[in-house]
């Protein structure tokens, strides 16, 4: 089993819905971005989500994009990043993936990022701007590497697009909440129960629920069938960091 | 997806969210746009509304100064302004027949959002465009007429708040209105099947174009020159000639000022492979993937991506492709309206500086047609202050 599905899976032997924070690499400054990766891990971040910047992010919402553009003048680049994560492998127990649009990864080169993320113990890619059909080589790629590389599925994907996904797919599935980009909202749609049942058909593998999640009353409107395993948090845990406040405290609220 | 690529380049590189509209686009294209009722629609509109087909004009003036025979043609003179409502018109006319009823464009040097603004007026759609807060201000004559048209305009503030920014904002916008809306992308750019449909609405010039040479010649041009933005009105012209192997297409793309490690928009020169806006192409990017600035004088040029079958072409050297900078395409712009009366934009001054500024690339005698992709009239701010500036250095 890949050790990001371990991970979700060993959160619900606790009875719990495991937890995904999102945070933008380098982000909220150099200084704070490593003493926050290891906040949330020990307040419970079951998988950790880095995400990669890019000059031109069309799937992210403001929070995102504008920690992006700040983390990019900063001179935050894939190649730091994965560096900085080697020199501190082993240090966090959560899973580890890297979240950024196709580009900056392709420049970088498939085989040496594939080499450079297994060693630096990357886990899993999330990948907004590569759907199935350009996924061939890619994934082939990772696969050889033990990487996963998490599909993305909307309220407009179909069963059988969601299969094409789920064939041969591992670590988990990333369902996302809104028709839209990335950002918190207050109300999920009312369609997230449908697609989280529709996904959990079709997925073999966990179901994390993401895009618009602040706070855990927001999963009570689901119902039973359909509570996702794991959820999670990106624009409303950077606007809570970038307020000054902690980690730990942002997590408290789902435990 | 099939055929979504040009040798290497293109694709469909976007959030899965937006593969259900694009497969959408592609059936429509494939089921739809060949029959003859939706060609008959559409030849009508073009033919009436938008004043097809355009003249193929001779410069005698320009044609003795440089030794050959000098063409023009005269997209110039659509409804509009410019070649763009050959593929505003096609776009919405197969909008309307999927059901659709908003249209949703980006736009550079809004010729692209008037096209689009007086289509979805036409044909009783809403019009939603988005244009970067710097286009919006430098070409502001044309933010009016959308506005007139009755398109909701929305300026993009965000990166360098030109196309670029504002095909992302497109793109967002569309993620979350796909149900009601169609993205009438501008250029024959983008995600597949947008650069293959765009192509086909456009092909119309190229058609046109070598039927007219060969009844007013008696034969084909030697050469077909055209600028390269996105490349829509490029690939439109040349696709008629790609398997006349005695035609010489050549693509002009903006250089910027030319200055030194300057900003430009020249990606097939200047440029190397990546992805961007759904498609894999030539790029202005930096070693870490991340998109570069572009700059040009000419808002309609001022992308740092192009086509990706422009980037086929480029590659397999079926089509030339050169560079010409800002000071350039001005005084080609001057050139053509005191020799020949016709006030060019200043996309097209590109490919009108890139054959007057060297005749001796073509041979005493040679069919030369330039594709006058739009008219100038929404450049006048631009070209006045260029021209006081010129004035003060000179004085």
């Amino acid at each position: 089993m890949n050790i990001l599905e371990k991970k979700i899976r060993d959160a619900a032997a606790e009875r719990r819905v495991a937890l995904i924070p999102f945070v933008t690499a380098g982000f909220p400054d150099e200084s704070r971005f490593w003493p926050t990766l290891v906040e949330l891990d020990e307040n419970g971040a079951d998988i950790i989500e880095i995400g990669i910047p890019f000059s031109d992010p069309v799937a992210d919402g403001p929070v995102v994009e504008e920690a992006s553009r700040r983390m990019l003048s900063d001179g935050v680049n894939l190649r730091q990043i994965l560096a900085e994560i080697a020199q501190r492998k082993g240090l966090l127990k959560a899973g580890i993936v890297l979240m950024g649009y196709l580009n900056p990864f392709l420049q970088y080169g498939y085989e040496n990022l594939a080499k450079d993320a297994q060693a630096a113990g990357v886990h899993g890619l999330i990948i907004p701007d590569l759907p199935y059909e350009e996924s061939g080589v890619l994934r082939a790629v990772l696969k050889k590497r033990a990487i996963a590389l998490i599909p993305l599925v909307g309220h407009n994907t179909s069963q059988e697009r969601m299969a094409l996904y789920a064939a041969g797919n591992e670590g988990y599935v990333y369902v996302v909440s809104v028709m839209g980009t990335t950002g918190a909202r207050e109300n999920l749609a009312s369609q997230v129960t449908d697609t989280l049942r529709r996904a959990r058909a079709v997925f073999t593998v966990p179901v994390a629920l993401g895009f618009g999640l602040n706070n855990p009353t927001q999963l009570t409107y689901l119902p039973r069938d359909a509570q996702p395993d794991a959820v999670v948090f990106g624009s409303a845990l950077l606007t809570h960091l970038d307020e000054g406040k902690s980690a730990a405290e942002f997590l408290a609220r789902w435990h | 997806m099939k055929n979504s690529y040009f040798g290497e380049f293109g694709g469909c590189f976007v959030p899965e969210l937006l593969m259900p509209p694009l497969l959408e686009v592609e059936a429509a294209m494939n089921d739809i746009l060949p029959t003859p009722s939706f060609q008959n629609d559409l030849n009508d509109l073009l033919r009436d509304y938008a004043g097809r087909p355009t003249p193929l004009t001779y410069c005698p003036a320009l044609s003795s100064e440089c030794g050959f025979h000098l063409w023009l043609k005269r997209e110039d003179l659509l409804h509009t302004g410019a070649h763009k409502i050959n593929n505003t018109l096609g776009q919405a006319l197969l909008a309307r027949r999927m059901g659709k009823t908003a249209l949703l464009a980006e736009t550079g040097a809004g010729q692209h959002g008037v096209g689009t603004a007086a289509v979805a007026a036409r044909l009783g759609m809403q019009c939603v465009i988005f244009m970067g807060a710097e286009d919006v201000e430098r070409q502001s004559a044309n933010v009016t007429r959308m506005k007139i048209l009755g398109a909701e305009v929305h300026p993009v503030e965000n990166g360098t708040r030109t196309l670029k920014d504002a095909i992302n904002a497109a793109l967002r916008y569309w993620i979350s209105h796909q149900r009601t809306t169609h993205y009438c992308f501008g250029t024959a750019a983008g995600p597949h099947p947008f650069p293959t449909l765009v192509r086909l609405f456009q092909s119309v010039i190229g058609k046109e174009t070598r039927a007219q040479c060969l009844e007013k010649t008696g034969g084909l041009p030697d050469a077909v020159v055209a600028c390269v933005g996105g490349g829509s009105n490029a690939i439109g012209i040349f696709h008629a000639f790609l398997e006349d192997a005695s035609v010489r297409l050549f693509g002009v793309e903006a250089a910027g000022t030319g200055e030194p490690g300057c900003f430009n928009s020249a990606p097939l020169n200047l440029g190397v492979p990546g992805v961007l806006h759904g498609s894999h192409t030539m790029l202005l990017q930096n070693n870490d993937g991340q998109i570069e600035p572009s700059q040009s004088v000419s808002a309609g040029l001022d992308y740092p991506g192009v086509g990706p079958e422009h980037a086929w072409l480029h590659k397999s050297g079926r089509a030339h492709y050169g560079m010409v900078k800002d000071a350039n395409a001005l005084a080609a712009f001057r050139r053509l309206c005191r020799s020949e009366g016709i006030l060019p934009a200043l996309e097209s001054s590109h490919a009108l500086a890139f054959v007057l500024d060297h005749p001796n690339r073509f041979a005493p005698g040679n069919a030369v047609i330039v594709n006058l992709s739009g008219r100038g009239d929404k450049d006048m701010d631009i070209v006045t202050q260029a021209l006081e500036e010129e004035g003060h250095e000179h004085s």
